[in-house]
């Protein structure tokens, strides 16, 4: 047993973060959000950039002309998009790129923008519909290919995170069945374990935030962070995220390789310490930087609201805790 | 990342399991918790026991008379025999856990010769005089003294919550050798025999009724020079030595054990009713109980991450303190938890109307010393956050 990063899986840690940093950094991520929104909130330019360096190829074999890796290092690559805070539907995308045929061979390539919805659940809520150019809808039974332009629905005026625009949808086209319910069984875990590394890398940003305005910010005369009431929050932030980073990183490992452990198990621990993790890291991150966490200008919120979006996601906290709890 | 173990580290499981299965039904039963010799009698009696099947000090390194195992071996180890139901180390903690690896690291091999092999055997049981009534999370500030004469120490003041004070054979024992040096700089390790005179030893009484730790009081106690471990005024830094590996692995079969328990508060839940519905017909604490099962999924996978670091890196993190900090708050949830479901039953350390209270109050109750033994959360999350997050020190 050795559960640690491989020189490989570190070597695309730091590749994919040096990306983000220089794509996607601060500047572009407050003019997206500020001045300059693209249809849908998703940039199409990033979008293939973000294809090129594997983000929805990653798990498709070598000979079909993908990165042929696990979804061990996917949990990587999305943690650090979730760090940067790229906006989009990555994780559907992701999925998308593994169906058979032209729609998986495009979304691979970031020529097209795939959303997802889960069909059972209600309100039927679409992010980002402006920017699809195709819809998936889960279902039990299995997944049907919907036209984002048939989707009758009403944009919502105001989404909580402004990277996430929301379509509240009265009417779904019936669509043509693109997989079986053995897919959605698999999407669904997959995805679930993606959208916690997202929050992984969120609750791990927030803690960085927090902790850096502490050594900075003075009141009394010292820095705050020398204040113990504002050390333990910042020392509960970062036990939250690496409880959810083993969490995370289990479950990735146990997907790729089933012999390991329980991978119901697995999955549902890691969705909900990546929600836990990132969500109650918010707060605490807001908490530590006073009025200025209270501001539009500063970046907290945008975490904050980004990781009550991923929440609601691929099972929310008390369906994935009921779930556990009937495994005991 | 690599959660597989290798065909070696499976070999090593099954021939363990095969020794436990035979090796834990010939068990005594447990003796009372109040009965300290026989529970010393029991817990040396299962070290001698793991002795003789070559399981002693497996983590230890050859040099010092252990297996020289590895940290997943180790895990192994723990895990196996937590799931056994085997005792846990009980009485032989401080030996095994502290005292020995710490002879080991920074003393001198006539002490290694002298103390290690009977912390293997189970023929010695240690204790630790760390804490004292005005030095316990400001350890460093201890007063117990010891001035030269001669070839000893002469050994005066108190040392309080020493846990297995009453049965142990030795003590590890800070004490200040230069009251005049900056706190942290004039205090020594000793290696203190409980049976030299001048030792008085008054058991305290816990929140349970029963008596797990004691004051110890030094009256003009000669310890030999020989028995210190490392430099004299030198013993804050083998004092690290030894917390790390306090730290380290001292969790790992409570996890296991925590994870057993989740399975048994399921079961009282769909068992104990109110006004026609079992507790696990509430929603509400069903997620609770989920949740606290991801929380035990998540400590176990955290658990591994730290095992493997320390394989690597040869030495125990500081993740140690983000785990204890973390267990140790969950488990006392848990115990809450399990109070809930006790109901009225909880009025009782007993077993009343067929619910196991004796068991869940005395463990709800003892659950309480979680965040305080071992380094108090409050002292974690300075650790935490001046160590890893390297915000500012107190003062
Ligand atoms: C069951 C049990 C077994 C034990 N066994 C042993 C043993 O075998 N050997 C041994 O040497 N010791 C042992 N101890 C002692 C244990 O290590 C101490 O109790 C612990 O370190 C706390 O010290 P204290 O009790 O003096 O509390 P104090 O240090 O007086 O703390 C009281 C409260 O103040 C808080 N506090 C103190 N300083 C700070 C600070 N800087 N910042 C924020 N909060 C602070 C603490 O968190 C705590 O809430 C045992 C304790 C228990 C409960």
């Amino acid at each position: 047993m050795d559960f640690q990063l491989s020189e490989d899986q570190r070597d695309l840690r730091s590749g994919v973060r040096e990306f983000c940093e220089g794509r996607f950094d601060r500047e572009r991520m407050r003019a997206l959000v500020d001045t300059a929104p693209v249809p849908g909130m998703v940039d199409r330019a990033l979008w293939r950039e973000l294809a090129e360096t594997g983000f929805f190829s990653l798990r498709i074999a070598e000979e079909a002309g993908g990165v042929g890796l696990g979804v061990a290092e996917a949990v990587l690559v999305y943690e650090e998009a979730g760090r940067a805070l790229l906006p989009g539907p990555l994780v559907a995308t992701h999925l998308a790129a593994s169906l058979p045929g032209r729609l998986g061979e495009e979304a691979a390539a970031g020529d097209v923008v795939v959303g997802l919805i889960d069909g059972e659940s209600w309100p039927l809520l679409v992010e980002h519909l402006d920017a699809l150019d195709c819809l998936l809808v889960l279902t039990d039974d299995g997944i049907r290919r919907v036209d984002p332009a048939l989707v009758r629905g009403t944009s919502v005026a105001h989404p909580v995170d402004p990277f996430t625009p929301v379509t509240a949808v009265d009417e779904l086209p019936v669509g043509e069945a693109v997989a079986d319910a053995r897919v959605v069984a698999e999407w669904r875990r997959v995805g679930a374990v993606l959208t916690a590394a997202l929050q992984l890398g969120i609750a791990g940003r927030l803690t960085e935030l927090a902790t850096r305005y502490a050594k900075e910010r003075e009141q009394f005369g010292r820095v705050i962070g020398g204040f113990q009431a504002v050390k333990h929050l910042c020392a509960d932030m970062l036990v939250r995220t690496e409880i959810a980073r083993a969490a995370v990183y289990a479950a990735a490992v146990t997907l790729d390789d089933p012999a390991v452990g329980d991978a119901e198990v697995a999955v549902l621990t890691a969705k909900v310490m990546g929600d836990d993790a990132a969500t109650r890291n918010g707060k605490d991150a807001t908490q530590v930087y006073g009025g200025m966490g209270f501001t539009w200008e500063v970046d907290v919120h945008l975490y904050v609201k980004r990781s009550w979006v991923h929440a609601t996601q691929f099972g929310a906290a008390e369906e994935n805790e009921a779930a556990l709890a009937a495994t005991l | 990342m690599d959660l597989r173990y290798t065909e070696a580290e499976e070999g090593f499981r099954a021939e363990l399991r095969a020794w436990l299965d035979q090796a834990v039904p010939l068990l005594p039963p447990k003796p009372d918790r109040n009965d300290w010799p026989g529970r010393r009698a029991y817990d040396t009696a299962w070290q001698r026991l793991l002795f003789d099947a070559g399981y002693a000090g497996l983590h230890w390194s050859v040099e010092a008379g252990g297996k020289g195992a590895t940290p997943t071996e180790h895990l192994i180890f723990l895990e196996e025999t937590e799931r056994a139901g085997a005792p846990y180390v009980g009485a032989n903690f401080v030996g095994l856990l502290h005292a020995g690896p710490t002879i080991d690291a920074a003393g001198t091999d006539e002490q290694r010769r002298r103390y290690l092999p009977g912390i293997l055997r189970g023929d010695d049981v240690w204790c630790q005089g760390f804490s004292e009534p005005g030095a316990g999370s400001d350890l460093a500030s201890l007063r117990t003294r010891a001035v030269r004469d001669g070839d000893d120490y002469v050994v005066n003041g108190s040392k309080i919550w020493t846990s297995h004070a009453e049965v142990a054979d030795y003590c590890e024992m800070l004490v200040r050798t230069d009251p005049d040096a900056p706190k942290h700089k004039g205090i020594t390790w000793l290696i203190v025999p409980m049976d030299t005179p001048g030792i008085t030893i008054r058991p305290l009484e816990t929140v349970m009724g029963t008596s797990e730790f004691a004051e110890v009081f030094f009256d003009d106690v000669r310890v030999p020079v020989a028995n210190r471990v490392g430099e004299e005024n030198d013993g804050w830094r083998v004092t690290m030595v030894t917390l790390s590996f306090e730290r380290g692995t001292a969790f790992v079969s409570e996890v296991v054990a925590c994870q057993r328990l989740l399975h048994e508060l399921a079961a009282l839940a769909k068992k104990v009713t109110r006004r026609q519905e079992t507790a696990w017909d509430d929603v509400a604490l069903r997620r609770e109980l989920g949740h606290l099962t991801a929380e035990f999924e998540a400590l176990w996978a955290l658990t591994k991450w730290n095992v493997s670091e320390a394989q690597r890196s040869g030495v125990p993190g500081v993740g140690g303190s983000v785990f204890k900090l973390r267990f140790s708050e969950t488990k006392q949830k848990v115990y809450e938890l399990a109070h809930r479901l006790l109901g009225r039953a909880a009025l009782a350390v007993d077993d009343v109307a067929g619910l196991p209270g004796a068991t869940l109050m005395d463990e709800r109750l003892s659950s309480l010393s979680y965040t305080i033994a071992a380094g108090t959360s409050q002292i974690q999350r300075n650790i935490v956050g001046e160590r890893i997050l390297g915000l500012p020190k107190e003062r």
